[in-house]
């Protein structure tokens, strides 16, 4: 069942490095503080510090209790504090609090607090202003990749989404640059870069800054091109359905730093386990890229094949039976109890999903996508409100009607929000507000031409460079031209013919074939045609911003394919899905070519819509 | 040649040698007379303060500044009050000691830079005397008063003053004193008298000389030598006692038969030396002593300054420059009469290869045979180092080249650093430089202090050329020295800005590692703000030029620079520095032009002052952000009161927003409150529901009526109402008020929700009764829902759908009936025909 993978197909890097770059840094930092200490830990990087070094590591470099950030007064009794946190206001602000209720309390420790990735003027600020500053001391933890799987690598900044397109926050712009950098320095030289989008672009720059502030030294590269793009340059694609298995665990159990915990019903116990889901998985890894209705078939063959290997103990004699137990029983056992797992985890996914709910739902998805039956979909969505089946699913429907849709007609737009108002509360006029910011639910406008329109975005456009075009201003004059896009680039094939989903033909295998990301689309159109000549239309109505650098010196031998060459670093900036995922490793199989996928942090559609939410609690 | 060794004086067993190094560029009418000098080790400069010809009130002192080969640098009356003593910094300022403890820093060329004081207390007792020394810590100064208090300052840079204890006895100055450098401490010797005393921090302690001769009663004289490691006493019955620094040993005494009180007296050792020396002078008189008995004699004939060099001593007088050291093994080795050195035997065998002779084979020969050529070569090496006259130098040079070809493997390394260390000495030892440094000092001053001081003289070409010729890294190097240049370009007050900035630019062009922003920080610190701004443009890195445009007051500008870097924290930080600088008005109206920095603040806002967020919409007339704000303000409020009046300010703004959508949606919810409030008086908690979820809770506690009332005031739509009707009876088992409910009216959303409700909360008994209701297009859905596959499989013959009848059939099992299941399959393919 695995597809055949291409002979000449390249060997991906040893990202196990970065891993150990982080963890020696973060010893180091911890001997600047000797002694014995107590750690807090910001509740995010929890986990991913956990891939890094384990609570033994910590606590053979003198780190007494681990506690996590709660924003409540302390407890510890140390004499010395040491906080790893993300570089946040809030988390500085308590911070501030805790050592000003220590002084208030005649009470003296030593301070430190180590930000990751790297701090920001902001928080030395705030420790000024609270009158600290002199009493802790800083540093940074320049942890900025984490490899959670041979072909993944995040930054485990989920808020970059929200900062960057919603709120305009640019601030995590360079954390993307310089881990870019980092990349560069270890994995490169780079020899092409491609990207499309704003903020791609500016973190683009902000890594030539390093590049070119830093020595540069000549190397074999590791990986030869890469590939920048905004998440808002394709929103529809987190917003649809996964259906591929990596993507279904995560929509339904949440894969949380590359591990996901299933819950009792899935493990058949009475307890929940945590499971790492990658690729030393060896029953994940052959389904992870499987459209799910293809994984139970899978899962069974499996299964009787498990069964024919331990039933070969039966016809074994005592010698045939001690290699037996000594080198394939671990294995199989191994392989056993993830197999069990995984058709829990199936079942469980498939009572919920081969419902009929959710074959409308994907109905609905799909006529979204190719413009079909537009009104019954919006009943559909209608009911949906109405039966307060879930917020989250219905703001989903919402955004892909308005983004495939062009905007909503205003008569739609507000009987639906009235009416979403009515079922989930009406703090969502709020996040109403955000969505129409970031353009993922908008009214069409009355009488308003595409042409009209677009000359308006041109020329916002040109005033941008002066630094005169507000950001909320930009994201109102966005327009997805979905329609249009799917059109030129052929995203959703033709409905009429049936999509063998046992033998992809293309990556709208993940759609069920009923879509081809647009994202990976434009990647792989892109690394066809060496640069974006020929996409000019696509690159138009994507509101522009795309480059393609020729980055390393050596242009003359960028012609040789190296091994290098046919390695493509992709680096989503505001996150990427697993579903994208699977189809550039299909595209990958399909090309010869090996795609390494940077992400600002794992997304899906729950996760983005609720970063959109404005939590008044 | 032949008279290298005329000028070579035996001591024992060194010789001495006296070069000259300069004849003297001024002209002094009365040489060194009158004359308050100073000159900086190392080949520094020479400061001079010239009391006036005919002393009356009216007429000034002038205080002169020239190089080590007397061209002027610079020259001016001296306007401030009486200068007890004149020394140099490391880095070649002038300081200037005057009698009231002020200390006075002018530049090489007589720019006034600071001042700093030695105490209050100097103020009334006045300086007596004054010394400039130097330590690892820097330049420091050192000085007694009337009171006889000395105080200290270890460096100039970092001033902390130290007034050391009290001397016992002492009245007046103390006949001689020196600052010496221990243990990271610094300390005074003095001697009163007989006595000798070293006074540190916090005591004075006498101390005895081992073994100095008993005959003396006054100690007169004393010097300390370069690296402090040695002393030197001269005592009033002419005897010269010379020992370590500790007073620990003794090295040597020497009876000058010299009764006078020298005029000066310094050390003249160079390192890894065969004996301690010491020169001391008298008005006509030079006198070199070491460690035996005999003495070398100089006559001097006009008025001089000796200047303690690190392997020497520079004697500078009215109308020459010379340098007077002991010769070292090197040259002694090669030059020295019917020497057989190595060395020598090598420049006698070049001496013959050059004059064709076959003599030159037998000297080679000679050297080979007890196998010391390297020796050889490496002895020409050192000692053309140690040559002044670039013919000799390059004599030795090449009579080591030559034995070096006769070498298989004798490392280049030496032999090219040698060349290309002397020509960049001859070329700063060049009379217009001038500086007259020894191979030594050049070794341990390190090329990039030579550079900077080239550069202090504002020689920036020959420091250009030196660093390319050294191939220093451009960043340390030639960068370097064009940044300086510039700095001092901007100083040059008559040129107009334009010209500046364009020489500037042409000038630096490209050069690795410029720093514009450092350049245009010192335009400004000269008042030229505008010269300053044009310099910045050059900038490449915008991050740079922001802090400068801070302290120019430009914000608006450093704002956008700040923005233009993409570093957050360079535009956090601009926006602090306006927050606190400009009033709320303009800070805002600027962030208005600047989107991103606009939104970091609103970030910071959200986090810390709410207040804040809302001037700034309200500035902006964002009246759609108000009102989200005021929204998001009603939910943190607890009070309904407070709540209520905050929705009210929302609404208000919605409006002026134009945004009638969301007044309307405000508004309701307001209504929806009150509402609550009424029936929370009744003992149902609903406050803060959504309206969904008051009718739901409503109706499940069977507030039939008021739930009707909230239906037709907020006009929910009808579908709605009768989906959350139906599923909130069918929770609470209420099938009376259900089954009541159908039949009321038409229902808008049809009869199979009925049917699925009934049969979620497993009753299929009730289910069974809306059944019939369903449409036809629901009806084989329905049946199937409370599992009545006949019903289902009638139906769908009924309709003769294909599809519908393949739906049922998907759920017969095995035992279903045959009948059925045969009906349905001919049904289906009598379906399927059509």
């Amino acid at each position: 069942m695995a597809h055949s993978v291409r002979r000449d197909a390249p060997e991906l890097p040893d990202f196990s490095l970065l891993k150990r770059l982080a963890r020696d840094q973060l010893i180091y930092l911890l001997e600047q503080l000797p002694g014995r200490k107590d750690l807090f830990i910001e509740a995010d990087l929890m986990s991913p510090l956990d891939r890094i070094a384990n609570v033994t590591t910590l606590k053979q470099h003198d780190v007494d209790k681990l506690y996590k950030v709660e924003h409540k007064p302390i407890v510890s009794t140390s004499d010395q504090l040491c906080f790893l946190i993300r570089p946040r206001i809030k988390t500085v602000k308590w911070i501030c609090d805790v050592v000003n209720a220590d002084k208030a309390f005649g009470r003296f420790r030593r301070y430190k607090i180590i930000f990751s990735p790297q701090k920001f003027y902001a928080c030395e600020n705030l420790l000024e202003e609270q009158g600290i500053f002199g009493d802790v001391t800083t540093d940074e933890w320049s942890f900025y990749l984490l490899p959670l799987d041979d072909d993944i690598i995040s930054l485990e900044l989920p808020e970059f989404f929200r900062d960057y397109f919603l709120e305009g926050d640019q601030r995590w712009v360079r954390t993307a640059g310089s881990a870019l950098h980092l990349l560069h320095s270890v994995y490169g030289p780079f020899s092409k870069v491609y990207g499309i989008g704003r903020c791609s672009k500016m973190a683009y720059e902000s890594w030539r800054e390093q590049v070119e502030e830093g020595e540069q030294r000549a190397r074999q590269a590791e990986i030869g091109n890469v590939f920048l793009i905004d998440r808002d340059v394709d929103l529809v694609t987190p917003l649809c359905s996964q259906v591929v298995y990596e993507g279904l665990v995560d929509d339904i159990f949440r894969i949380k730093c590359g591990c996901v915990e299933f819950c009792p019903d899935v493990t058949s116990s009475d307890k929940s386990i945590k499971v790492m889901l990658n690729s030393q998985d060896k029953v994940f890894n052959e389904i992870r890229n499987e459209h799910f209705s293809q994984v139970f078939g899978f899962l069974s063959q499996k299964a009787r094949n498990l069964q024919t290997a331990y039933d070969k103990r039966s016809g074994m004699d005592i010698k045939q039976m001690k290699t037996f137990v000594s080198e394939e029983l671990k294995g199989l056992k191994q392989e056993h109890r993830l197999l069990s797992l995984h058709i829990g985890a199936s079942e469980s996914m498939m009572k919920k999903k081969t419902k009929q709910d959710f074959q409308e739902l994907l109905k609905t998805e799909h006529s979204l996508l190719e413009g079909f039956e537009i009104r019954e979909c919006i009943s559909y969505i209608e009911e949906h409100i109405n039966r307060q089946v879930s917020m989250v699913e219905s703001m989903r429907l919402l955004c892909l009607l308005s983004l495939t849709e062009n905007g909503l007609l205003p008569k739609d737009y507000r009987s639906l929000k009235a009416q979403f108002l009515q079922s989930y509360g009406i703090e969502h006029l709020l996040t109403f507000s955000n969505l129409k910011q970031l353009g993922l639910l908008v009214e069409q406008q009355p009488g308003e031409t595409l042409t009209v329109m677009e000359s308006r975005v041109g020329k916002l456009v040109n005033d941008k460079t002066a630094g005169k075009l507000t950001d909320a201003f930009s994201s109102l004059a966005k327009k997805s031209n979905f329609r249009a896009l799917g059109r030129r680039l052929n995203l959703v094939p033709k409905s009429d013919e049936e999509y063998d989903l046992r033998v992809p033909r293309d990556m709208a295998y993940i759609f069920s074939g009923a879509y081809i990301p647009l994202s990976c689309k434009l990647i792989e159109q892109v690394l066809e045609r060496d640069g974006w000549t020929g996409l000019e239309e696509v690159t138009r109505m994507l509101n522009g911003h795309e480059f393609a650098v020729t980055a390393g010196s050596n242009g003359s031998d960028a012609r040789v394919k190296t091994d290098s060459q046919r390695i493509i670093l992709v680096m989503f900036l505001g996150g990427c899905t697993f579903s994208e995922i699977s189809a550039l490793r299909f595209l990958g199989r399909e090309k010869g070519l090996k795609f390494i996928v940077v992400t600002t942090a794992i997304t899906n559609s729950a996760r983005l819509l609720e970063s959109m939410l404005d939590n008044h609690a | 040649m032949a008279f290298i060794t005329a000028n070579w004086n035996p001591l024992g067993e060194a010789f001495y040698r006296k070069i000259e190094l300069y004849e003297m560029g001024w002209s002094l009418r009365d040489g060194l007379k009158e004359c308050l000098v100073a000159a900086a080790p190392y080949g520094g400069p020479i400061a001079l303060l010239r009391q006036p010809q005919r002393p009356s009130s009216s007429a000034r002192p002038q205080l002169e500044i020239y190089s080590s080969s007397g061209a002027n640098m610079a020259s001016f009356p001296w306007k401030s009050g009486p200068v007890r003593q004149l020394g140099w910094t490391v880095c070649d300022d002038l300081l200037c000691i005057q009698e009231d403890g002020t200390v006075l820093i002018y530049d090489l060329f007589g720019a006034f830079k600071r001042h700093f004081s030695m105490g209050n207390e100097v103020v009334q007792n006045q300086v007596l005397e004054a010394k400039v020394f130097h330590s690892p810590y820097g330049t420091g100064v050192a000085i007694v008063t009337g009171a006889s208090r000395f105080t200290l300052a270890t460096n100039i840079d970092d001033l902390k003053l130290r007034r050391l204890p009290e001397v016992p006895g002492l009245q007046g100055a103390p006949s001689c004193w020196a600052v010496l450098t221990q243990d990271r401490q610094t300390k005074v010797l003095l001697a009163n008298g007989a006595d000798l005393y070293i006074l540190d921090n916090t005591s004075c302690t006498p101390v005895t000389p081992p073994g100095l001769s008993p005959q003396a009663c006054s100690i007169v004289n004393m010097a300390v030598s370069f690296s402090y490691k040695y002393l030197a006493l001269f005592t009033d019955s002419g005897h010269l006692w010379m020992g370590s620094a500790n007073l620990k040993d003794k090295l040597s005494e020497v009876d000058t038969k010299v009764r006078t009180p020298p005029k000066q007296m310094v050390w003249c050792r160079r390192p890894k030396s065969q004996q301690p020396s010491v020169v001391i002078m008298w008005d006509r008189l030079l006198l070199v002593a070491g460690e035996c008995t005999d003495t070398i004699q100089y006559t001097l004939d006009e008025e001089s300054v000796c200047v303690a060099e690190l392997d020497g001593v520079r004697i500078v007088g009215g109308s020459r420059h010379e340098l007077l050291q002991e010769v070292p093994s090197a040259c002694q080795d090669i030059f020295k009469i019917a020497s057989m050195a190595p060395g020598a035997l090598l420049l006698e065998a070049h001496k013959e290869y050059e004059k064709s002779s076959q003599k030159a084979d037998e000297y080679l020969r000679e050297i080979k045979e007890q196998s010391v050529l390297g020796e050889a070569v490496r002895q020409c090496v050192e000692a053309a180092g140690y040559e002044h006259e670039p013919e000799t130098q390059k004599t030795l040079l090449r009579a080591a080249s030559f034995g070096k070809c006769f070498l298989s493997n004798y490392p280049p390394e030496p032999f090219v650093s040698m060349c290309r260390d002397l020509k960049v000495l001859n070329s700063v030892r060049e009379y217009t430089v001038g500086i007259p440094l020894t191979h030594t000092q050049y070794k341990q001053m390190t090329v990039q202090v030579l550079i900077d001081r080239l550069v202090y003289r504002k020689l920036y070409p020959l420091a250009i050329e030196i660093c390319r010729y050294l191939k220093t890294p451009e960043y340390q190097g030639v960068s370097r020295v064009l940044k300086h240049w510039a700095c001092c370009k901007v100083q040059q007050k008559e040129e107009p800005d334009e010209s500046i900035a364009h020489a500037v630019s042409v000038k630096l062009g490209e050069a690795a590692g410029i720093s514009y922003s450092e350049i245009a920080a010192r335009a400004y610190e000269c008042g030229r703000t505008e010269l300053a701004i044009k310099l910045l443009e050059f900038e490449p890195r915008s991050g740079e030029q922001v802090p400068l445009l801070l302290k120019m007051k430009r914000s608006q500008l450093a704002l956008s620079k700040a923005i233009e870097s993409g570093d957050t924290d360079l535009v956090y930080t601009v926006v602090t520095y306006l927050k606190n600088e400009m009033n709320r008005g303009d800070f805002f109206m600027t962030l208005r032009n600047q989107p991103v920095a606009l939104s970091l603040y609103r970030q910071f806002c959200k986090h810390q002052e709410q207040d804040t967020l809302k001037d700034l919409f309200n500035q902006d007339d964002d009246h759609q952000e108000l009102g989200n704000f005021y929204v998001k303000a009603s939910y943190k409020e607890k009070k309904l009161e407070a709540r209520l009046s905050l929705l009210q300010s929302a609404v208000d703004e919605y409006n002026k927003a134009k945004n009638e959508f969301a007044a309307k949606a405000t508004e309701e919810e307001m209504k929806l409150l009150r509402f609550q409030r009424r029936l929370d008086e009744k003992g149902e908690a609903l406050l803060g529901l959504s309206l969904q979820e008051t009718l739901h809770a409503l109706l499940t506690s069977n507030f039939h009526k008021q739930a009707e009332q909230l239906y037709r005031d907020f006009r929910v739509p009808d579908k709605r109402y009768w989906w959350l009707k139906l599923t909130a009876l069918a929770e609470k088992d209420d099938w009376e008020e259900m089954e009541k409910f159908a039949k009321s009216k038409k229902s808008p959303i049809g009869y199979l929700p009925f049917v699925e409700v009934c049969v979620k909360q497993h009753n299929k008994y009730e289910a069974k009764k809306y059944v019939s209701k369903v449409t036809p297009e629901q009806k084989v859905k329905a049946h199937l829902a409370i599992g009545d596959l006949e019903g289902a499989a009638e139906a769908a013959i009924e309709r003769r759908s294909e599809g519908e009848i393949s739906t049922v059939l998907s759920r017969c099992s095995p035992t279903t009936d045959r009948a059925l299941l045969e009906r349905l399959n001919r049904a289906r393919s009598t379906a399927a025909k059509k």
